[in-house]
């Protein structure tokens, strides 16, 4: 005798099995950032984050870090924003289809997909070696800005294309030129997008460990200009854990990496809301 | 006068994308083709990794990738595919718009992070209940399964999204369970969209790097059971690129350079396979 399943019950089955599995997705998010923050926010303080670091890391804060980190993400997005946004701008509002609007989507698309380990072989060879630029916050900061450029790029332009046709032909009526609208009409309107964009940018560049630890290096020395080698947050979490430094160090070194990250992701997410929100 | 002179600005700078493409494209092969051509095929293909003796094979790095990005799939694409289908078929609107960035942000999290997670948790874990020792083909497979979900749920939820609700009403009318619409017709009308979440997916996995060093255990030799160790192409680049000098440095970069080919196939057949919809 064969045991058949009819349709009803076979939804049943589906239905559970599709809610369990996304249920123990969620889980394991919660679990990782549950279980970083368990053992690292013990380690936080004011001395932690404010400290020089010393003996390697297994001793001090991670000051030298969070400066190394802010330098090379706000070098990373002031080089990325103006070629991202430009790029979106030209896509949106000069290009109607045809071969030099596919070929930058082809660009951005690929770029998108290289894996982060490229971009450090990349910035090692090209920055810190051709342009003998060493290991510094400019090396990692060049580096980073080519990473976070498609993300820029795509948010910008989906933002910019959201913006309502007729906003633009106001502008027009009202004798504005073509810059002109861009500049005072569709720029102010898709700021929210924009941002959302360049704050996601922000999150990639500052969780990124492969393509920073060979153009930025991993100096612990306070950065004195944009030419001193730095370490990273990420670059100094991955080495206290890899090397088995200080495993306290590290739980509390990733705690602040994870809240930075919740931090960005959810200001991104805020934004891109009330954007939403206003024009779809 | 003044637009005329805005367009060809931002059409300069519209090309830094593709520009950056080229210059990466450029110098990655300038300084491992040339190298791979002096050494041969044979050589650079050989099983035998040891460019202090003038070995450059690469052949079980390649074998290490490809197992953990198959094995990052079996985890991925099940778990991945099962979050879009319940977000885009089976849940209302709010639980969408709690459940959707809460798996978005699995993307958001640094690899490092999941790299130390496999290491304080996954790797004793495996090494106490399999044996072995631990820093496995198992270990990265879950590991790079997990960090690839959320870009195959965003593509294809996407291109769940986007099949017309005719299709659903029809299929509904007809007497179709919710279950079978999303099997017998939803999940064929979106194909191409999630084949190429799918593909960027694995595009993810076979280059990831930072996790995989830290939970693969880097042996180098072909792996003979999913608890052995392994090493893929990334990891060797990224644990020899500090001290390397002169050939050592030109074969890592030949690794990456076969990596990077194999980054644009993907590339490009995921973006063609979606432009076909």
């Amino acid at each position: 005798m064969t045991f058949r399943i009819g349709p009803r019950t076979n939804q049943i089955i589906a239905y559970s099995v599709l809610l369990l599995m996304t249920i123990i997705t969620v889980l394991i998010l919660f679990f990782i950032i549950g279980y970083v923050f368990k053992n690292g926010v013990g380690q936080l303080s004011l001395e932690f984050l404010t400290d020089r670091t010393r003996e390697m890391g297994k001793e001090g804060g991670i000051f030298p870090s969070i400066l190394g980190t802010l330098l090379v993400t706000i070098f990373a997005i002031l080089i990325a924003t103006p070629l991202g946004v430009g790029s979106a701008i030209y896509l949106v509002e000069y290009t109607r289809g045809g071969m030099i609007r596919r070929i930058i989507s082809f660009g951005a698309d690929c770029l998108a997909g290289v894996p982060s380990i490229i971009f450090g072989l990349f910035g090692f060879i090209f920055f810190v070696i051709q342009m003998n630029l060493g290991w510094s916050i400019l090396s990692g900061g060049l580096t980073l800005a080519v990473m976070i450029l498609p993300t820029i790029i795509r948010t910008s332009e989906e933002a910019m294309k959201a913006v309502p046709y007729t906003y633009r032909e106001i502008s027009y009526s009202l004798g504005g030129g073509k810059l002109d609208t861009i500049l005072k009409v569709v720029l102010p309107t898709s700021l929210p997008g924009i941002l959302t964009g360049v704050i996601l940018g922000v999150g990639r560049a500052v969780g990124e460990t492969a393509a920073v630890i060979f153009t930025a290096g991993s100096s612990l020395g306070i950065p004195t200009s944009l030419f001193s080698s730095t370490r990273t947050l990420a670059v100094h979490f991955y080495i206290l854990a890899r090397e088995g430094i200080s495993m306290p160090k590290a739980y509390g070194t990733a705690t602040v990496l994870i809240i930075i990250i919740l931090a960005v992701n959810f200001i991104a997410y805020r934004l891109m809301h009330r954007f939403i929100a206003r024009y779809y | 006068m003044k637009d005329k002179i805005a367009e060809k600005i931002l059409l300069l700078i519209a090309l830094s994308a593709i520009l950056s493409l080229l210059l990466i494209t450029f110098f990655i092969f300038q300084q491992g083709v040339p190298f791979v051509v002096r050494v041969g095929l044979g050589n650079f293909f050989s099983t035998i990794w040891s460019p202090n003796r003038g070995h450059f094979g690469i052949l079980s790095m390649i074998i290490g990738s490809l197992l953990v990005t198959a094995g990052a799939l079996a985890v991925g694409i099940p778990f991945g595919l099962a979050c879009a289908i319940f977000l885009a078929e089976f849940s209302s609107k709010t639980i969408q718009k709690t459940l959707k960035p809460i798996i978005e942000l699995l993307a958001g999290i640094p690899s490092v992070v999941y790299g130390f997670i496999g290491i304080v948790i996954l790797v004793p874990f495996i090494r106490e209940t399999f044996g072995g020792p631990g820093f496995s083909v198992l270990a990265a497979s879950i590991i790079l399964g997990i960090m690839i979900l959320p870009t195959i749920v965003s593509i294809s939820y996407d291109a769940l999204s986007a099949v017309p609700a005719t299709y659903r009403e029809g299929s509904v009318a007809l007497g179709a369970t919710k279950w079978q619409t999303v099997r017998m017709v939803l999940i064929p009308a979106a194909r191409s969209g999630i084949v190429a979440g799918i593909i960027l997916g694995m595009g993810r996995a076979i280059g990831e790097t930072m996790a995989v060093i830290m939970i693969a255990g880097n042996a180098l030799k072909i792996p003979h059971s999913i608890l052995d160790s392994v090493r893929t192409l990334t990891s060797t680049i990224a644990l020899e690129l500090g001290y390397a000098a002169g050939d050592h440095r030109a074969a890592l970069f030949a690794c990456g350079a076969f990596l990077f080919l194999i980054i644009i196939i993907l590339n490009i057949i995921a973006i063609k396979v979606t432009k076909r919809r």
